[in-house]
């Protein structure tokens, strides 16, 4: 059932929220998923929703966008309500395996016997049933519930969400993607919860893209765990693509085991207030994590990633690059926490923030944070915020190229770095279009996305 | 095609030009020589519509068009080309895309269809066969990494592709080696016909050597202070400017 919450003074609401509901909350939901809640909830409950009070929530105060009314899913059929017709399945050019989630519960997915034999898709609260091993071993055992309110709040709260295990060996071919719909008659409250599981040896790609197709007001807050073992492959893009009155808070926690290689990407077209929080653990030798980013903001759009790379063991190498373009009175945040610890010998890391303001009002805040506790490693940070160059435009201009193509030119050569770093090469080719109709101003949350061919409808152009 | 009729500017309320007076007819080559700092940047610049220069007098007209009104943009759609002194670097920006923009603008601009990417690419071909540029460069972004030599060629490719009515070198020889000095005058004197006209601008009368021009013009303290036949460029390389200056202060 949908059930609607007034949310004035946060904390008592929700705490009551919480409580009143907690059967329905639990009804059918795993074991340990039930089981974690009572601990997450006390640890959401002493800290709050963050305000800019809150260190690293400094520069995005949550609690204005976490007030309001809303109508929360209790259960599947309430999430999906309504919604079920409006989603198209047809994807063009990219050839995936598709799942769709509505309002943060699984709604249906391709054909399972294309993928590789032993790889699991689904619905989190049904395959933690079929397969309580892998459920009960990982399920929020890399999840900070203890240091982020909001990932505390997601443990306490989530109720559904994707699972993927990818078995021993296995490398599967073609991405898998996520398609997170948002959709309803009211304002929304979705929690979801993902975990991904990649065993040894084996090989994945997952897409999460994310929608909203009704002109609501949505407060999401998704969390995705990610354990990458010994050997293996995992990349995740994470587009963002959400009208104005969206506020996101999306966790991604990512462990990685030894010789794995991971690459996560972020990238926000559009949304309204976006808080990515990216953490990757290398708790193990030699493993490789590649951690990019890029936003795109205007009128009152606001981004703020937090990213923390733990260099926990010797030998690993982190290479990380965000990268925005603010326009109008976008502001956004970056902040790059870098951990190599005291016995992370040998360790390399990278980072990297650039941005491209191109109004006066337009603003950004770039933290990058290295705590070094290793003596023998190489780490090398950079933070830059700039304009169009001057002297370029008036070069392309002497060619013939007016100064909106001109623009438009530069903007997409500031990007292209971060859409080169793409490893799906259609889905490559597919944002860097999307980027460049996003500079041209032709591109909406009205076009269907070229990504996940998810329709849009004119009244969630907001 | 191109006059120039008592043309002043500055820049942060420092005059650099200080009453140009110059005409170029259809198929002539002029040269304009003279010390450092005497102008001849500055008045290429002005040309090319930079907008750091602030023009406080005088006219310019562009085949019959006043040129010191239109937009950068328009006037390079008109027929004017700039070769940069120091071509800017822009990574990110394929030669490709930036080449093809640049050439369908134009042709939007002379309400002609735009090229088809074959079409592009064919008279992409040819172009860089008759500028002698090395294929790999159109395939990177727009001078990036380019040495000295690789940037000017690639301006007398972009000339070649936009087929201009008038083109200014701004020092196009400076900095280059022998070889590369004459791809560049071959390029230049390939894409020469009777209806197109040329400035060049050096400080050396090496590059004269091989593209020949009609009129050698002295800029000095923002004013021609000489104008003569192609012997001038042989004196000024034997005497320096210093017999110039001695007269022009007299």
């Amino acid at each position: 059932m949908n059930k609607t919450c007034r949310i004035v003074n946060l904390q008592e609401e929700y705490s009551q929220l919480y409580k009143e509901n907690l059967s329905l909350l639990e009804n059918g939901a795993p074991e340990k998923m039930n089981a974690s809640r009572a601990k997450a909830f006390d640890l959401f409950v002493e800290k709050g929703i963050p305000s800019n009070k809150v260190e690293e929530y400094k520069y995005t105060n949550l609690q204005p966008f976490f007030k309001g009314s809303f109508d929360i899913a209790l259960s599947s059929d309430a999430a999906l309500e309504g919604a079920a017709e409006n989603f198209n399945c047809g994807v063009p050019e990219l050839d995936t395996h598709n799942v769709f989630l509505i309002n943060g519960w699984f709604a249906n997915q391709d054909d399972c016997n294309q993928l590789p034999k032993g790889v699991v898709v689904g619905s989190i609260r049904e395959k933690a049933e079929q397969y309580p091993e892998v459920f009960e071993k990982y399920y929020n055992e890399n999840t900070p519930n203890n240091l982020d309110a909001m990932a505390a709040m997601n443990t306490a709260f989530a109720q559904d969400g994707a699972f993927i295990y990818v078995p021993k060996g296995v490398v599967v071919e073609k991405p898998i993607q996520l398609v997170n719909i948002m959709s309803g008659d009211n304002d929304r409250l979705v929690f979801q919860r993902n975990l991904i599981v990649v065993e040894e040896n084996a090989q994945v790609k997952v897409m999460l893209c994310d929608h909203t197709i009704s002109p609501q007001k949505f407060v999401i807050n998704n969390l995705t765990e990610v354990f990458v073992k010994e050997n293996s492959v995992f990349d995740i893009y994470n587009v963002q693509n959400q009208h104005n009155l969206t506020t996101q808070v999306s966790g991604m926690y990512v462990h990685q085991k030894k010789h794995s290689n991971i690459l996560t990407n972020n990238l926000t077209l559009h949304s309204g207030v976006t808080r990515n929080n990216i953490r990757v653990t290398m708790d193990d030798e030699h493993c490789e994590s590649h951690v990019y980013g890029l936003y795109l903001s205007d009128k009152n759009q606001h981004v703020d990633n937090f990213t923390f790379i733990d260099h926990a063991k010797p030998n690993c190498q982190s290479f990380e690059l965000f990268k925005g373009v603010m326009d109008d009175s976008a502001s956004g945040a970056f902040t790059g926490r870098v951990l190599v610890r005291p016995d992370a010998q040998q360790t390399n890391a990278y980072q990297s923030n650039n941005n491209l303001l191109l109004t006066d009002n337009a603003k950004i805040n770039s933290k990058p944070q290295l705590e070094i506790y290793a003596d023998d490693v190489k780490c090398s940070h950079g933070a830059t915020v700039g304009q169009l160059d001057d002297e370029a435009m008036f070069y392309l201009r002497a060619r013939g190229i007016n100064q909106t193509e001109g623009r438009i030119l530069l903007m997409f050569a500031f990007a292209y770095e971060v859409i080169e770093k793409i490893r799906v090469e259609p889905l490559k080719e597919n944002i860097r279009s999307l980027v460049e109709k996003r500079f041209r101003g032709e591109f909406d949350k009205c076009d269907s996305c070229v990504v996940c061919g998810q329709q849009g409808s004119s009244v969630s152009c907001l | 095609m191109l006059v120039i009729k008592d043309l002043h500017a500055k820049i942060d309320d420092k005059e650099i030009l200080r009453g140009i007076n110059l005409e170029v007819k259809p198929g002539e080559v002029h040269a304009i020589m003279g010390p450092n700092g005497s102008g001849k940047s500055t008045l290429s610049s002005v040309l090319a519509g930079n907008e750091k220069f602030e023009v406080v007098e005088g006219e310019v007209s562009f085949n019959d068009k006043d040129l010191l009104d239109l937009a950068p943009e328009d006037r390079a759609r008109e027929g004017l080309f700039l070769s940069f002194q120091y071509p800017v670097e822009i990574p990110g920006v394929s030669m490709v895309n930036f080449m093809r923009t640049a050439v369908n603008e134009h042709r939007k601009y002379a309400e002609k269809d735009p090229y088809t990417a074959s079409e592009f690419l064919k008279l992409m071909r040819e172009k860089k066969k008759l500028v002698e540029i090395d294929s790999n460069l159109t395939n990177r972004s727009v001078n990036e990494g380019f040495s000295g030599g690789e940037k000017k060629k690639n301006e007398i490719f972009q000339m070649a592709m936009l087929e201009p009515k008038l083109a200014i070198l701004d020092e196009t020889d400076s900095g280059l080696d022998i070889d590369a000095l004459r791809v560049v005058a071959n390029g230049v004197n390939k894409l020469k016909s009777p209806e197109t006209s040329t400035i060049v601008i050096t400080h050396y009368q090496r590059l004269l050597d091989h593209i020949v021009p009609d009129f050698v013009h002295v800029l000095y303290k923002g004013r021609i202070v000489k104008s003569a036949g192609k012997e001038l460029a042989h004196e000024l390389e034997e005497k320096g400017y210093d017999w110039i200056k001695k007269e022009f202060e007299d």
